[in-house]
Formats: structure tokens, sequence, C-alpha cells
């Protein structure tokens, strides 16, 4: 085995680290928490004017899987905003792949940019883990579809362009076979957008679709083939889109208090801290083996399932720790005289919880583990 | 980067799965408690010039490196077999001409692992009990010893090898400044990582062939679902430990001892193979703990009956790691590499 990156991948990620100390200021940071808003258009936008962004996309550039790992592991340890750029990614990635030339010219452009942003449709009130459960339909009008039905999460979809919409066009087949999926402009008539507040200072939205009427032109990957055009998402991602290296700036911040007030040297502390610096480079061994099995033409699904379940759990008991470790400095807020680095750890705290649901719960990638890597017999 | 074993890893990996799978069977494994050792065993591996691998081609070894020798230690593991290869290799590798008899195997060496002053009193020394040579620390030094073994070990929770022994000063053959004895340590704390990996892989299937068979409620206990995640948190425990201790041994085996070593665990950024040595062993051995427990439970009441294979594994898993001392030590020790080293002085300042 041999794990050093290769001169080319190494000065990808310098390039990176460039382009985040260039953009992404602690004003921003602030901006983030107060609007809830969490993207960085200006650090989007300069790995875009690099071409990183397009290097990124499999079809558009080079499409490395390494250089993906790598340009979110450096988002993630540096603390940056990284969602609101995933969704760029992946709705590029799915547009350039299974896109007609119309919705290619134009969506890509926007996206592959950094102009606009994305957001994705997919789960509901009532579908969560059991996506494909989803009830938003859309029903045939002449040469026309009609869209009505809600969707959860759909993050950023104030400020998006475009969104990612999982529907059901027919009732009467089996549920993964009667989905199609849309790519639609935020500003068809009949889509309006509510704010969800989550606890973890982050603004979410609810998205509703009230007799939106669309033509054929915004199927994306065909009727009736949703569920393969989520495939294609899941594929892009390989499971190296960031939440596996968490742990990196949270010892980071808490190290820094620890050493302001001389905690750093009581034994118990270390030991914690060696333990989080430990898991944090399992995390990120487990997730750097998903990118090269990636780069080797494989596919990570297990191992993408693998990463999360290990590096979330670390995570979370890591924040739990340093919180407590902290005392009542752990109480105080961004910008509270004494709060614990800076208040960081506060809202370390609160963000915690999201990480073993997004994206796949703890649950769900156990059942891939269990089924897909164990060989365990279907639950009843 | 590469994340994938060699060709050269592959055959020691197909080589010692084989033989161990044939040659150290469970029964073997009871048959060798509570000594620990087969010497039957021994002399076979012995024929396989496994004494030998780990040494320079010049010194007269096969010349493998530390990633080779991690495949091996996992087969060691996985059969939880009674030789002590791992303390056999550490210590022939440290040694500047080891004696044609160490080369194969005749005589067995080991490694002392507690660092004390003004004396030989090494404390428990694993594979003790069948050792002439032991290496060791002493005085700022390091050295090796021999002496006749005493072929029988004091009664242990993983029945291992383990002696107590006394050496005379002034037998004591000096092989070089505490950095000799510092590698080798961080020798064993890879391999000894790499076959606690062993144990918990090895576990986990025996787990889940248990769980795939057992009937309860009129199906298997497999399927249900709360059995199902107890054991799906398991792989990525386990496969983790196997990366780590082997880019520990891809770090130790590319070091130049002369070569400032880049470590920024500020940027997730550890490349120093002494810190990585101590995380894999201190991580291997976690898991090797909570896999061989939740693997244990699951086989419900026969789980603990001395009659199911997993009651080895779950004892070596914590014996191997344990002759070491408290990990509590270890841990300090990796703060001290990784946030830097506190004075003593300071310890209750400000807070």
């Amino acid at each position: 085995m041999d794990f050093s990156l290769s001169t080319e991948a190494t000065a990808f990620r310098q390039e990176i680290k460039d382009v985040i100390a260039l953009t992404y200021t602690p004003d921003r940071r602030g901006e983030h928490h107060r609007t809830g808003t969490f993207a960085c258009p200006a650090l989007y936008q300069e790995l875009a004017r690099r071409g990183l962004l397009e290097r990124i996309v499999p079809g558009l550039g080079k499409g490395d899987p390494i250089e993906l790992w790598i340009l979110f592991n450096e988002l993630e340890k540096a603390s940056v905003p990284y969602d609101a750029l995933s969704v760029i990614l992946i709705v590029s990635a799915m547009v350039n792949r299974l896109g007609t030339d119309f919705q290619r010219e134009r969506i890509l452009a926007s996206l592959i940019s950094a102009k606009s942003y994305a957001c994705l449709g997919y789960s509901e009130p009532g579908s969560g883990s059991d996506v494909a459960s989803v009830s938003t339909r859309a029903v045939r009008d002449g040469d026309q579809w009609v869209i009505n039905g809600s969707k959860m999460w759909t993050t950023m979809a104030h400020e998006a362009d475009w969104i990612l919409l999982l529907t059901r066009t027919d009732p009467t087949l089996p549920k993964h076979r009667g989905l199609t999926m849309f790519v639609l402009p935020m500003d068809t008539p009949g889509i309006s957008v509510e704010p969800v507040w989550t606890i973890g200072s982050e603004r979410t939205n609810a998205t509703f679709f009230d007799d939106v009427r669309v033509g054929d032109e915004w199927v994306l990957g065909g009727l009736n083939k949703g569920w393969a055009a989520m495939g294609v998402g899941l594929t892009f991602e390989r499971g190296v889109v960031g939440e596996t290296n968490s742990g990196v700036p949270l010892l980071r911040h808490f190290r820094q208090w620890a050493e302001e007030t001389g905690a750093a040297h009581d034994p118990a502390i270390r030991r914690q801290m060696a333990q989080t610096a430990i898991d944090n480079e399992v995390a990120k061994l487990l997730t750097q083996r998903s990118a090269w099995m990636a780069a080797s033409g494989e596919l990570p699904l297990v191992e993408g399932a693998m990463s999360k379940l290990f590096a979330t759990a670390a995570y979370q008991k890591g924040v739990h720790w340093f919180q407590q470790r902290a005392g009542a400095a752990g109480l105080l807020r961004f910008g509270e005289d004494g709060a614990a680095a800076e208040g960081w750890i506060e809202y370390e705290g609160r963000h915690a919880p999201l990480c073993t649901i997004r994206g796949g719960t703890t649950e769900i990638n156990r059942n891939i583990v269990a089924e897909r890597h164990l060989g365990l017999p279907k639950c009843v | 980067m590469k994340v994938s074993l060699s060709e050269d890893q592959r055959a020691v990996e197909e080589l010692f799965s084989e033989f161990f799978a044939k040659t150290s069977e469970p029964m073997v494994v009871r048959r060798a408690e509570p000594l620990g050792f087969d010497s039957e065993l021994w002399s076979k591996l012995c024929a396989l010039d496994a004494p030998a691998m780990g040494v320079a081609v010049e010194k007269g070894g096969g010349g493998a490196g530390l990633a080779e020798l991690v495949v091996l230690g996992e087969c060691v593991g996985r059969s939880v077999a009674p030789v002590p290869i791992i303390e056999h290799t550490v210590a022939v590798r440290a040694l500047p001409e080891p004696s044609a008899e160490l080369l194969a195997g005749d005589e067995v060496a080991t490694i002392a692992l507690q660092s004390v002053t003004g004396g030989l009193d090494w404390g428990l020394i694993p594979a003790g009990a069948v050792a002439r040579t032991v290496v060791g620390p002493c005085d700022g030094a390091t050295v090796a010893v021999s002496g006749e073994p005493p072929g029988v070990a004091p009664s242990n929770h993983a029945c291992m090898p383990v002696a107590f022994r006394t050496f005379e000063h002034d037998t004591a053959t000096k092989l070089g400044d505490s950095s000799v004895w510092s590698r080798a340590l961080s020798e064993w704390q890879i391999l000894t990582a790499a076959s606690l990996v062993g144990i918990a892989a090895k576990s986990l299937d025996t787990g889940v062939e248990y769980v795939k068979a057992r009937e309860q409620f009129g199906r298997p206990i497999g399927s249900f679902q709360a059995v199902q995640h107890g054991l799906a948190d398991l792989p990525a425990l386990i496969d983790g430990a196997r990366l780590l201790t082997f880019k520990a041994a891809w770090a130790m085996d590319a070091s130049d001892p002369t070569a400032p070593t880049t470590t920024d665990v500020d940027d997730n950024d550890v490349n120093d193979p002494i810190s990585l040595a101590l995380m894999a062993y201190l991580f291997a051995a976690e898991v090797a703990a909570q896999v061989t427990d939740r693997v244990l439970h699951y086989h419900g009441g026969y789980g603990f009956a001395a009659e199911y294979d997993i009651g080895l594994y779950y004892r070596r898993a914590r014996g191997w790691p344990l002759v070491l001392g408290d990990p509590a030590a270890q841990y300090q020790r990796l703060a001290d590499r990784l946030f830097g080293a506190v004075s003593t002085d300071d310890a209750s300042r400000k807070r």
C-alpha cells in the first residue's frame, strides 16, 4: 500500500488551500450564522474561475475521484460550508450525463461557474429514508406535466435557480419504477419556498408545488427512470463528498482553547484529544480508500457507508467530550466573551446531530453493510 | 496512492493464511494452553523460513519490509497461532548480527517492552517463557541478553508464554543507543496491531456465520435488525484498523531517520512513523476488544462456554496488547508527539 499523493494531486490540494485562504474570512462565518445561509459564493466562484469545478465533473473535465475527495476534504477541514457546492456538482454531473442538449446548454454553464445554486427535491414530509415512496405527483395533461406536492430539506432553495425534483409519474408501477426526475427553474409559476430553521443555525426549506405546469423539456433521464437518475448522483458522490472529516476542525478548535486556558496539560483531556486524532486518521483513511477505489473504476458503495458510519459516530463522541471538557465555556455562543474556541465548541454541539441523519442515516448505512457486505438475510 | 496489497504481499497472505488455517486450528490452540507455545507448529513455521523473513538479505534474512510482516501478523491473529513470531521478528531485526540459530528459529528471541532504569528487571516479557535472547533497554542504551528460558509461564488471561526473567548485568551486549529499542518497540506495536486486526476480522466472520445458523423465534437471529446493526458497525472499525496499521508500516518502511517527519495534526496530516505505530496499536486494541465482545455476546450463553472458539479470541484480544501495560500511558506518549510534551510543573497551571 502507498498512502502518498501524486505530485499532481499534491499541487491540486495546495491550490484548494490557496483558494480557501484567499476567499474565506471569519466575517463570512459570522454572516452564515446570522442569515442561516451556509454558502460561500466568493470561494465557489474562485474555484470555478480557475476551472477547478469543471475539472471535477466526469465528462466535463478529468473527473478524478481523488481530486473530488481532496476538494471536500480541504473544505471540511477548514470548516468551510460545502453543502451548496456539493449540490452544484451533483446536479452538474447528472445533467451532463443524463441531460438533453437543451438542458446542458441552459443549466450547466450557470452551475459550473457557481453563479447559480441548485437544490435537491428528494425528501418529502412523508418520505425520508424511504425516498422511493415519494408522493409528489406529475400528471400528464396534453403535452404538459402538472406537478403537485411538497419537498422537505430543500436547502438553498431560497437562493437556487434550479431544483432537482423527484416525482411519481406512474402510481400503478412498483414504487421504484414509477418515478421521474425533473430539473426545473425555480421561477416556474406555482413553486413556493418556506424556511425551516434548524438547531444548527442553518436555514433549510420546505418547497411546495401547486399546479406547476412544465413540458417534457424538463424531464431528466427519461420517463419513469427517476430511480436510475438518483443512482447517477450517488455514483458521482462515491462516498467522498464530505461528512467524514468533521473531527479535524473540532480537534483544532478545541485544542486552541485548551492551550489558551492550560486545559491541554490535563492528562485526561490529552487522552481524549489523542483518541480524537486517531479517529480522524482512521476516518481519513477510510475515505481515502473509497476515493482510490473509485479512481480504480470500482463503485465504493459499501465502503462509503462504512466511512460515514465510523466518521459520524466518532465526531459525535468527540463533540460530546469536548463540550464537557470546556465546561461552562462550552455553553457560550459565537461573539460571547469567554466562549470556548470563540463559540465553535457550542456550535459543534448543535451541528453534530445532523451528521448521522443527512445523506443516508446511520440505520440505512448499517442496512447496506449488513446486507451487502456481511451477507446477512433481509430483515423481517 | 494505492490502497491494496502488492503482488508480494498477496503471495505472503496466500502462503500464511493457508499455512495457519491447516496447522493452527482451534484444537491446536487449545492444546498449547496454558503455556501458549506449540513447538511443533513453531518448527513447521521455521521450515517456511518465517523467523528470518524480516531480516535484511545481507544479514542472511528474507529482506521483507514491515508491510509484508503486517500481512503475516494478521494471519497469526486470525488463527490466534501459539507461536511468538511477532516478538521473534522484531528482536532479530534489531540485532546487528543475528546468529544462524536465531535465523533458523532453533532459538527464539524476544523484546522487553518496559523501560526501566538501573537494571535489567523488565517486568513481564512477552514470549519470555520460551525465548533465549531478549532485546531490551538499559540506561539509555539497547542491549541483548541471553539465558535459559523457563519453559513455563505464570498462569494468565490469554495463555501467553510470558515470563519474568532476571539477567546478570555483565552478560549484556550493547546493540546501540536507545533508538534501536524504540524502533523495535514501534515495530512490535505495528505487528501486534496487525495480529489484533486478524483477531477482530476472524471473530466477525465467526459471528456472522453463527447468527446465520442460530435460530430463535423460528428464524435465524441474523435476520433481526438489532443483531444486524450491532454487527454492521464492526467492518468499518476492522478496515480502519487495518488501513492504519498498513499506513504505520508504510511510514516506517519509508522513513529516513535523518529526514524530519512532517506531522500537522491540525491539518490531519500525520506521517511520523512512531505516532502512527502508537495510533495503530491503540486503535487495533480497542477494535479487537469491541469486536470480540460483541460477537461473544451474539453467541448468547454458548459464547461464555469454553467449548466455543470465540472465547479463545476474546481473551487474546485483551491479553496480547496488555503486556505493554495500561494503554493510558501510550495515549500520553501519543499526545506528547502530536501536541507537544508537557512539563510536569505545568500540569496544574491556570485551570
